[in-house]
């Protein structure tokens, strides 16, 4: 187990700044999420955490001190690729091997050894029996646990893993998720991984950490992040999110046909705002009750599971706004298409663009 | 280049078999199979026999002499001696050419591709000339190895050096795809257990590579064995010295002595065969490799 410090680091290709200014802790023992979108930099963060990139500024440190200068194969950090990188030439055994065998002589454990830690791995990711087949010849989420299992065999303090599950069916991928948990808890290391699947990332870390273009949005538990997100960004990358832009004074944000109460902005005065408000912090009513709703037409209704989700399009902004109500407020709506509501958010959270 | 000929209309009748089954014009496909195989035949089973034929026609007594005679072998030898150190040279650019390629990125890569790809597209003769240009005596360069007591051209360095040019972009070729397809993923995960580059090359990049580096390997003895042309230029043609098998094959023809030019001819159409069947081999092992990685 070791902690990982990042320290301003940046890292360029050509013209396209990947990573700028990142600033990271994480302390031993956590299992940390990387989250964002495609070109985010999240898996340039990875790379150069591991050695396999080498950051242009900042550096890098594990326990205190300072590894930017190290070599990936000193750094004993397991690494688990996105397309599992097995090698192909080689059986399931000797793939777990590699990492044992490739060690000096004096390191070496004997061949024995080897395979009692080979076995032993096996049965951890559960593949007894398959030690001499080759990667062809296991399935996505076998070939997964093969590479898991590969980066164990050296005894990494550091677990990173890029885009661990992205290839695998749901159902695996459920599975899977919550045997890293476990398997995290029993390994006793530090393990990052690269994500683009919030729910996978609120599932499974301790930690969050949300980045955008090259840089870091957020960083906190799971329920922090969900539930007070520190930008529009967060907003609608964890979970779906209706923006409302408005002009905020007063303590109120004033959008076309409504007013909403914003507590906690009495500061500010006639400045540009977005105030973000989920699907489900939406009510429909059929009255106006006051002056923070507003008049929206019922566009079209979808069910999935338990929950309905209603588009209407707002009258006074050529605006959409999705609201997730439960199959019962909505069959007591008794909602039509084409019908005229009013929308009142219960909550919002409002954020002044470039605070 | 006739193996690449025969594969090429291998896959062409089974790709029109399958098309027969499915219902298409039988006829047509009887017809095309038919036109490939004369085509085939008359062009190259036809020669490649009557070499043989050509070479017995004397009785066996003659073709024995003429492949034992002091000339005859001193020509094979020297095939073989400029054979093995070309294509371990070719093999070492090759790796290492298609390793900077497809592993970095620099300025120039692609110009690199294209040099690689020049001899190509050079005829053997003007290259010969070129070669003949620089390390004659009257040459660029050739004064001053003359003065280290160092004959190139007319002498047996000259004929390596050619055949080098000739033969240069087999192994390269033929690994510049395979390293560009597989990606460098394997590569990182070598190191990231805590390997070194040597054991990242030997227990994982080689491997990977093994079928079409064999294979760039065979066209490439392929072609130093049965190189004419520019080594023509720069040999000199002094039996016993610097005579290799395909010229010797010519002096022979041109002194009427056909049993015999026959007879070298037909040692060097059986490695030709050997090599084909190989080359085949090694084909069919990466199909059966390619078909292995889609499952």
């Amino acid at each position: 187990m070791m902690s990982i410090q990042i320290r301003r680091v940046s890292k360029r290709f050509g013209n396209f700044l990947a990573l700028q200014n990142i600033d990271l802790e994480i302390s031993d023992g956590q299992l940390v999420a990387l989250l964002g979108p495609s070109g985010s930099g999240k898996t340039t963060l990875l790379r150069i955490i591991a050695g396999l990139e080498r950051p242009d500024e900042g550096a890098v440190l594990f326990d205190g001190k300072d590894i930017t200068d190290v070599h990936v194969r000193h750094r004993k950090v397991g690494f688990v690729f996105q397309h599992y990188a097995l090698f192909k030439h080689m059986t399931v055994f000797e793939n777990i091997a590699f990492g044992l065998k490739v060690r000096k002589r004096r390191e070496r454990p004997s061949s024995s050894e080897i395979k009692r830690t080979v076995d032993k791995l096996l049965s951890l990711v559960k593949l007894e029996g398959f030690a001499n087949r080759y990667p062809h010849q296991l399935s996505g989420g076998q070939r997964q646990r093969v590479a898991l299992a590969r980066a164990l065999a050296v005894k990494p303090r550091i677990l990173l893993l890029d885009e661990p599950f992205g290839a695998l069916d749901a159902k695996v991928r459920k599975e899977l998720r919550r045997w890293l948990r476990r398997l995290h808890d029993e390994y006793r290391m530090t393990t990052v991984f690269v994500t683009h699947d919030q729910e996978e990332a609120l599932d499974v870390a301790d930690k969050i950490v949300i980045m955008n273009k090259g840089a870091i949005e957020q960083i906190g538990p799971p329920d922090e992040v969900y539930d007070e997100p520190a930008s529009p960004f967060v907003y609608d990358f964890l979970g779906s999110v209706n923006l409302f832009h408005g002009r905020l004074a007063d303590g109120k944000l004033k959008l076309k046909g409504a007013e909403i109460d914003v507590p906690g902005h009495f500061g500010a005065s006639n400045v540009e705002a977005v105030g973000c408000v989920r699907p489900h912090q939406l009510s429909i009513e059929r009255e106006k009750n006051g002056g923070d709703s507003f008049r929206a037409t019922v566009q079209y209704c979808r069910s999935i599971g338990p929950d309905v989700f209603i588009e209407l399009a707002a009258a006074e902004s050529d605006k959409y706004v999705e609201v997730q109500l439960n199959k019962e407020e909505f069959q007591k709506l008794n909602l039509k298409k084409g019908e005229t509501v009013f929308v009142r958010p219960r909550e919002m959270r409002v954020f002044i663009p470039g605070h | 280049m006739h193996p690449s000929l025969e594969t090429s209309v291998d896959t062409n009748s089974s790709k029109r078999r399958r098309g027969a089954k499915a219902g298409a014009g039988g006829g047509i496909n009887t017809l095309l199979i038919g036109i490939a195989l004369l085509y085939l035949s008359m062009l190259l089973f036809v020669p490649l026999v009557a070499i043989f034929v050509k070479a017995f026609e004397k009785g066996f007594g003659v073709y024995w002499a003429a492949i034992t005679e002091s000339d005859a072998l001193s020509a094979v030898r020297l095939t073989l001696f400029v054979t093995a150190i070309v294509v371990p040279l070719n093999t070492l650019f090759g790796i290492a050419a298609a390793w900077a390629v497809t592993k970095f990125h620099f300025r120039g890569k692609q110009v690199l591709v294209s040099l690689v790809e020049l001899p190509f597209s050079v005829s053997p003769v003007i290259a010969g000339l070129i070669f003949v240009l620089l390390f004659s005596p009257g040459g660029v360069l050739g004064p001053w190895f003359v003065e280290h007591g160092l004959n190139i051209i007319f002498s047996v360095p000259g004929i390596i050096i050619a055949t080098i040019f000739v033969t240069l972009p087999f192994v390269a070729r033929e690994l510049i795809p395979v390293l560009e397809a597989r990606g460098g993923s394997e590569e990182e995960a070598a190191v990231s257990l805590g390997a070194n580059g040597w054991q990242m090359f030997w227990r994982v990049t080689l491997p990977n590579m093994k079928w079409g580096l064999l294979y760039g390997i065979i066209l490439c003895s392929a072609r130093s064995i049965g190189e004419f042309g520019a080594v023509s230029v720069v040999s000199g043609r002094i039996r016993g010295l610097t005579n290799t098998m395909p010229l010797h094959v010519e002096i022979l023809y041109n002194e009427y002595q056909f049993s015999a030019a026959f007879a070298v001819a037909s040692l060097m159409s059986i490695l030709a065969v050997i090599t084909l069947i190989m080359k085949s081999f090694m084909e069919w092992k990466t199909e059966q490799r390619a078909n292995r990685e889609v499952h």
